[in-house]
């Protein structure tokens, strides 16, 4: 019993003792993976399509490091993301938020599905109106004809 | 069909068409005129002054911070630079013209060697009064730099108004230099 106390009590501790070193920073798993989600949301500026958390460039590494001191010290995701677009201008954020510059971006999906259905009406065929019923002069003629 | 549908559908991927060459035309035109740039980034700094820092000297010359920037007497330029940059190593010849025309250049060794520092100014001469070294780079990242070289353009009151990332060529120099040392002279 006592042993079992003594592990119940002890593998969580240790769990929350553990901590791991990326980029010169010491931190626990939890901050590891807030700042990996911080990293993967932002531009790296050097090679433009990659996030900071995928590139390899050096600028990339220095700003993973200062993420990871700014999440040990317990600052905010929203404040990290606010410390690097008072840096690096909006750009840096691989999710632009919806402003004046990318409105038409956000609405580029509903234009284009307006635009669509306006070609598949422009493009619409309309049946052929059904022709008037024969009148009798018209079927004798036809009679007539097939014989 | 009505004429009028009949006339939409063929005159709207007309004019689609039409207006997305135009508009590619007029970007490779840009592009080409070095008047457009889509690696460009707009500077956050612009409009702002530089955010505080204290460098020191490199190379035996005096470094600055960003008081020293509050007002200089006329516009000028902070280069970041490294003497293992190879666009740095193209554009030092226009530094050195610039600097002779008077223009003002201070400039700041971005995580640079002291050594390979000193070897880079005394073969390809030294355009900057003050020379700083941030050896860390950080004060490069508070400035929102992203790579070597940039060049900022500060006017009279210390306000950043433009930022130019790349060796500055003819082009930019005669294009978009020259007027603003016009326009803030």
């Amino acid at each position: 019993m006592r042993k079992l106390l003594f592990v119940l009590v002890l593998v969580p501790a240790l769990a929350y003792a553990q901590t791991l070193t990326r980029d010169g920073v010491t931190l626990t798993p939890a901050q590891e993976a807030r700042a990996e989600d911080i990293g993967s949301q932002l531009r790296c500026l050097v090679c433009q399509n990659e996030s900071i958390e995928g590139s390899s460039a050096d600028l990339a590494k220095q700003l993973r490091t200062i993420i990871r001191q700014q999440v040990v010290a317990g600052d905010s995701s929203k404040s990290i993301m606010n410390y690097m677009v008072q840096r690096y201008g909006i750009f840096v954020l691989l999710m632009p938020p919806f402003m004046r510059l990318t409105w038409a971006l956000y609405a580029s999906p509903f234009i284009g599905i307006i635009l669509g259905f306006f070609g598949y009406w422009l493009m619409r065929r309309t049946k052929a109106e059904a022709p008037a019923p024969l009148t009798d002069a018209d079927t004798r003629r036809l009679d007539e004809l097939l014989k | 069909m009505s004429p009028l549908r009949r006339r939409l559908l063929f005159g709207i991927p007309l004019a689609l068409a039409v207006a997305g060459g135009e508009g590619f035309y007029i970007i490779l035109r840009r592009m080409q005129q070095n008047d457009y740039d889509p690696h460009a980034l707009p500077s956050p700094l612009i409009g702002k002054r530089p955010p505080a820092f204290n460098l020191p000297g490199a190379d035996g010359m005096q470094g600055f911070s960003n008081t020293d920037l509050l007002a200089p007497p006329k516009p000028m330029l902070v280069n970041w630079f490294a003497s293992w940059c190879m666009p740095c190593l193209q554009e030092a010849p226009m530094l050195m013209k610039l600097a002779k025309t008077g223009l003002e250049i201070w400039g700041i060794a971005y995580q640079d060697h002291p050594q390979d520092l000193a070897n880079f100014i005394s073969t390809n001469g030294n355009p900057y009064t003050r020379l700083a070294a941030d050896a860390s780079g950080l004060t490069a990242i508070n400035w929102g730099v992203y790579g070597v070289p940039e060049t900022y353009f500060i006017d009279k009151q210390g306000i950043v108004r433009w930022r130019y990332a790349g060796a500055l060529t003819d082009d930019v120099v005669s294009g978009t230099l020259q007027p603003l040392l016009q326009k803030y002279a």
